[in-house]
């Protein structure tokens, strides 16, 4: 059987944009950046391009042949970032701000942002080092102190209300990529690239997401809508695999906490805190990695959701899987991933979709 | 029943794993359903009887999911790391024995405490499955257990791991097969997944799609030494409940359950539980909504491998049950 | 202002606990009879009151929502003919005790919340508030008579008539939310002689203060084109931060966040400042606190607004708002929905170019 899967490569076109998604900005709720591309890049290739009411964009490209799966996939468009939320110092340009998504208080001091659809430039300050004591050293800044700052006499180029994204611009370390919404506008150039490539076997929904951040909200009217037979989510989870440094009495201990590893191929979700996976998909995917000699980890089960949390409970039920990108550093200003692994995801779940058929709904679970 | 009761709690079968007492459930009410259907998350759902001029289309519900664990690494000396599935209190573990699907079984052993005044996180636990290194180890990073401990009969009380909410499906199991003439339709479901978030029901609910919904759960009670302040007692009756943290149950659904239980003379005991949720909130929720309540059973050590029912409960839950579905219901303002 | 004044008050004395919410249902029913064309009740009991509109079928509908249900407590036990209790809803227990309350058992009954002495609680209270379930209701009766009348379940309403501070200023609960429904109320008064193109549903939700499931049920059944939930906001009071609380008596605030359309929210804000309604942008970075919130992602989803009142000391006895703002509000709804004709919905499309 011809393996149509091993002549997807990652290329420089990919990899292009890929750059323009991740220095887009796109924090939940406010998508419109990363909406225009997907739109652009995908109105030539679809019967059906449309934006539902919650912002997600709702692609159908059916394929040919009978008895065919009607397979749902997404990818969300959203980043988690900041909300501008009252205007403090109108003279000074300072403002307050709430975090929108999980972004942890210890990554924001003395980062540069970008604020509203203009990429207007400010910073989020913190104290010098010489006004702070031993003490005050040790603890955390908190939130509560946090400001955002766009300098004297700029504050009318900004608004509350506007959203606010870290500074950082895509760039590629030899085999790695670094930059900040890897999470998960690498899922969402992965689904640009299968929906252009999709295989014939199946009608492919793709849904780009909206608010996946701040509930997987975007997933479940598009969940509704789409009615799929099989949904498949595409996203980025956390490479955790750093050595533990939690040595106490033994030292050189293993990590037993590190989600999954970078270089260790797509990672097929198990259980998380929002979905138990379908079995029947679990086993089909990893067969599928066997089958194709294409490397894949599991998923340490355990925290975090993804959109398939929604999806999978809407309607009469769907049966979901997730299978993300790892990457470290995730929800932080620069999150670091793998060439290789992005490869090897495409070409797992392009081989899996070519080989889906009704036959695995039929399997007992 | 009590050999089906028996039969039905001593199987392993946590959320996402139903495989099994699915399997069971089936073989036991096959000859009696009309029909019988498994939807696309895995909730078992049989349906008996027709819907009469004066009758309604009835779901209800019982979980067949327990709280278990998954493994989450095997580290080099073979020993297991696991995070829970439902709520799972890591001091209800500790020198606790668990059984994998395939029979595998392992004890549940601690980390030396650094600190002796803090209860264990489920970090500082792991399993020991009586091998010396990882490739020894016959289970697998996301095999799935359930907490092992075998069922005892104490006379009027029973005891066991899962009779949440084993003993529902009992319940219901019982109910359908007794179940003779009803002006209703009615929709045995056995939900997965319940205690993770009563995802199964969420499905099924707008699958079924009824007028009327009843979940038959278990239920907390006060009546242990320095226990909750709650005034539900073992081997009072039935509970019927008002309200928990995930659903105010519709007041006509608890009068109708009150009238019935009094029409009867069946004992009954009015339940309202701080902290806890049933399927019932999912039914109530889908949709255009549903007028939905819940069956509770009472039950002392909820989540722990030993709890504890009332047998005389437990058989008036099955009478009340039959009683409600065999007469029509009439509930206001439904449009 | 005097019949809003009026309304108000028979809306504050008339109980509607999450859940149990029919004697309110009953009144709004009598309220929005005459100037609605049809009355529903959905299956959980929230009102849909349709004003039907002019355009051809399949004609879009507008669904404005406020919720019906109030905070309140609910007997968990009886001892020695003392109530204890647990909330429905969201309640501070510090501004509990010395409350007094009605007990709905077989008839009402009246109570008084009360905190026991730090001796007859455990030690850790001395200093720390105690929770809810130390505290108890007392009726003055005795023992036997409150077995009788009272059982498990019965709920507890707060009792305290509304007081009115001037001709503008209104204290009484629950002002949440019957604040807003008095405002959905005054926007179909405003309507009463006019044409709609669209449908309008004016819908009062239960049980916004458990699950949001009147919201989430009444969208699923009406799918609407678009929804507006109006609610009560953070008035700004001492104690409260300044920059989450908006002033009393100074207009209403329009929300903006992920549960609201952008473009709901500017097409509001452009008619409030036309109308000369003072209003300001209230930012809701994530989970809004309001019907909304359940509204949007009903079914295939649903474009949602957020009008919002602001109102002081929320879910205490003593909220206060001001009856100019209410009138504000209604009137702001009623402009808004009186212009939805059948190019609406292209202003709404999401379509842009980066």
């Amino acid at each position: 059987m011809p393996d149509p899967h091993t002549s997807l490569r990652i290329d420089a076109s990919q990899v292009r944009l890929l750059t323009r998604l991740c220095n887009a900005c796109a924090v939940s709720g406010d998508e419109d950046e990363v909406r225009a591309i997907v739109l652009e890049q995908l109105r030539p290739f679809v019967d059906q391009a449309r934006v539902d009411a919650l912002g997600n964009v709702l692609i159908t490209r059916q394929g040919n042949g009978r008895n065919r799966l009607k397979v749902m996939l997404t990818a969300h468009m959203d980043e988690v970032g900041l909300m501008l939320t009252h205007e403090e110092d109108k003279e000074n340009g300072i403002f307050r701000f709430e975090v929108i998504g999980g972004v942890s208080e210890r990554q924001l001091a003395g980062k540069r942002i970008w604020i509203g659809r203009k990429h207007i430039p400010g910073v989020i300050g913190a104290k010098p080092i010489h006004f702070s004591s031993a003490e005050e050293l040790k603890s955390v800044i908190s939130l509560e102190t946090l400001r955002i700052d766009v300098g004297p006499g700029n504050s009318s180029k900004v608004q509350i209300g506007d959203r606010a994204t870290f500074a950082t611009q895509f760039s590629r370390l030899g085999p790695s990529l670094r930059a900040k919404a890897l999470d998960d506008r690498i899922g969402v150039a992965t689904l640009i690239e299968l929906v252009k490539k999709a295989p014939s076997n199946l009608d492919l929904l793709a849904a780009f997401t909206v608010q996946e951040e701040v509930g997987l909200r975007g997933a479940k009217v598009a969940a509704y809508a789409l009615d799929p037979q099989i949904s498949i989510n595409l996203d980025c989870t956390l490479a955790n695999d750093l050595p533990a440094l939690n040595q106490t009495d033994s030292p050189g201990e293993e990590n037993t906490r590190y989600n999954t590893r970078l270089g260790a191929g797509p990672a097929i979700y198990v259980l998380d805190k929002g979905t138990i996976y379908d079995p029947r998909l679990i086993r089909f995917f990893v067969q599928t990695a066997i089958d194709q000699g294409i490397p894949y980890q599991i998923r340490q089960p355990g925290s975090g959701t993804t959109d398939s949390g929604s999806i999978h409970k809407e309607r009469s039920g769907i049966p979901s899987l997730s299978i993300s990108v790892p990457a470290r550093y995730l929800h932080t200003s620069a999150a670091i991933a793998r060439l290789k692994d992005w490869e090897n995801y495409l070409r797992l779940i392009y081989a899996g979709l070519a080989g889906l058929s009704p036959a695995v709904l039929s399997e007992p679970r | 029943m009590k050999a089906l009761i028996q039969k039905l709690v001593e199987i392993p079968g946590p959320s996402g794993s139903e495989n099994l007492i699915r399997q069971v459930i089936r073989q036991e009410i096959e000859p009696y359903a009309d029909e019988i259907n498994i939807d696309a998350l895995g909730n078992l759902i049989a349906t008996k009887g027709d819907i009469s001029e004066t009758g309604l289309k009835v779901m209800l519900v019982a979980h067949m999911d327990e709280i278990g664990i998954i493994l989450t690494h095997i580290d080099e000396a073979g020993f297991g790391r696991f995070t829970t599935i439902g709520g799972v209190s890591p001091v209800n573990c500790v020198g606790g024995r668990v059984r994998f699907l395939d029979g595998t079984s392992g004890v549940i052993g601690k980390e030396k405490a650094t600190n002796t005044h803090n209860p264990p996180t489920i970090e500082e636990l792991f399993i020991d499955f009586g091998v010396s290194r990882r490739q020894e180890c016959p289970v697998k990073v996301g095999d799935v257990a359930a907490f092992d401990r075998p069922f005892i009969d104490l006379g009027a009380r029973l005891v066991s791991k899962a009779m949440d909410d084993r003993i529902g499906v009992a319940v219901l199991v019982d109910t359908l097969k007794r179940f003779q003439k009803s002006p209703h339709q009615v929709y045995f479901v056995f939900s997965v997944q319940e205690e993770v978030g009563v995802r199964g029901a969420t499905a099924a609910a707008f699958g079924v799609d009824p007028d009327l919904g009843l979940a038959i759960d278990v239920t907390d009670t006060g009546d242990t030494p320095k226990g909750s302040k709650m005034e539900v007692s073992l081997g009072k009756g039935l509970a019927i409940k008002i309200r928990d943290s995930g659903m105010l149950a519709d007041p006509r659904v608890v009068e109708w359950m009150i009238n019935r239980a009094e029409k009867e003379e069946i004992p009954y005991q009015r339940e309202v539980l701080l902290k806890g949720g049933t399927d019932g909130r999912a039914i109530q929720l889908t949709r255009s909504g549903v007028p939905a309540g819940c069956l509770s059973i009472p039950c002392r050590y909820i989540h722990t491998p030993s709890e504890m029912v009332d047998f005389q409960d437990v058989q008036n839950a099955a009478r009340l049950l039959l009683e409600l579905l065999q007469n029509p219901v009439r509930l206001g303002y439904a449009e | 202002m005097e019949e809003l004044r009026a309304l108000l008050k028979s809306l504050l004395t008339t109980p509607g606990l999450s859940g149990y919410e029919s004697p309110i249902r009953t009144l709004i029913e009598t309220t929005w009879r005459p100037i609605t064309d049809e009355i529903r009740t959905s299956k959980l009991g929230s009102v849909h009151g349709l004003k039907r509109g002019t355009l051809p079928e399949p004609r879009p509908s507008a669904l404005l929502a406020a919720h019906m249900d109030s905070i309140g407590l609910m007997v968990t036990g009886l001892t020695d003919g003392l109530l204890r209790i647990t909330e429905v809803g969201g309640i501070d227990p510090r501004v509990l005790p010395g409350q007094t309350v009605t007990v709905h058992g077989r008839k009402k009954l009246a109570g008084l919340v009360v905190l026991p002495p730090s001796n007859l609680l455990p030690e850790e209270f001395d200093s720390q508030t105690p929770p809810l379930e130390y505290l108890l209701v007392d009726t003055g009766l005795e023992s036997r008579t409150v077995e009788r009348e009272v059982s498990i379940g019965d709920l507890i309403s707060i009792d305290l008539p509304p007081t009115e501070l001037s001709d503008d200023l209104l204290v009484g609960h629950p002002l949440d939310n019957r604040a807003s429904v008095a405002a959905l109320t005054s926007c179909l008064w405003e309507l009463r002689f006019r044409q709609t193109h669209w449908d309008v549903w004016a819908v009062t939700t239960v049980q916004e203060e458990e699950t949001f499931g009147g919201a989430y049920t009444s969208a699923f059944q009406i799918r609407p084109t678009l929804a507006v939930a109006i609610d009560v906001t953070f008035g700004s009071s001492p104690g409260s931060p300044s920059h989450k609380t908006y002033p009393i008596t100074k207009g209403i605030t329009l929300g903006w966040g992920p549960n609201i359309h952008p473009k709901l929210h500017k097409i509001f804000k452009d008619l409030a400042d036309r109308l000369e309604i003072p209003n300001q942008e209230e930012v809701m970075p994530r989970h809004s606190g309001t019907d909304a919130f359940a509204l949007q992602v009903a079914a295939e989803g649903v474009p949602t607004m957020i009008v919002s009142i602001p109102l002081r000391y929320m879910h205490t006895p003593v909220e206060m708002v001001s009856l100019k703002d209410i009138a504000r509000a209604g009137r702001l709804l009623a402009e808004f929905v009186a212009s939805l004709d059948e190019k609406f919905i292209e202003k709404i499309g999401w379509e842009e170019h980066a």
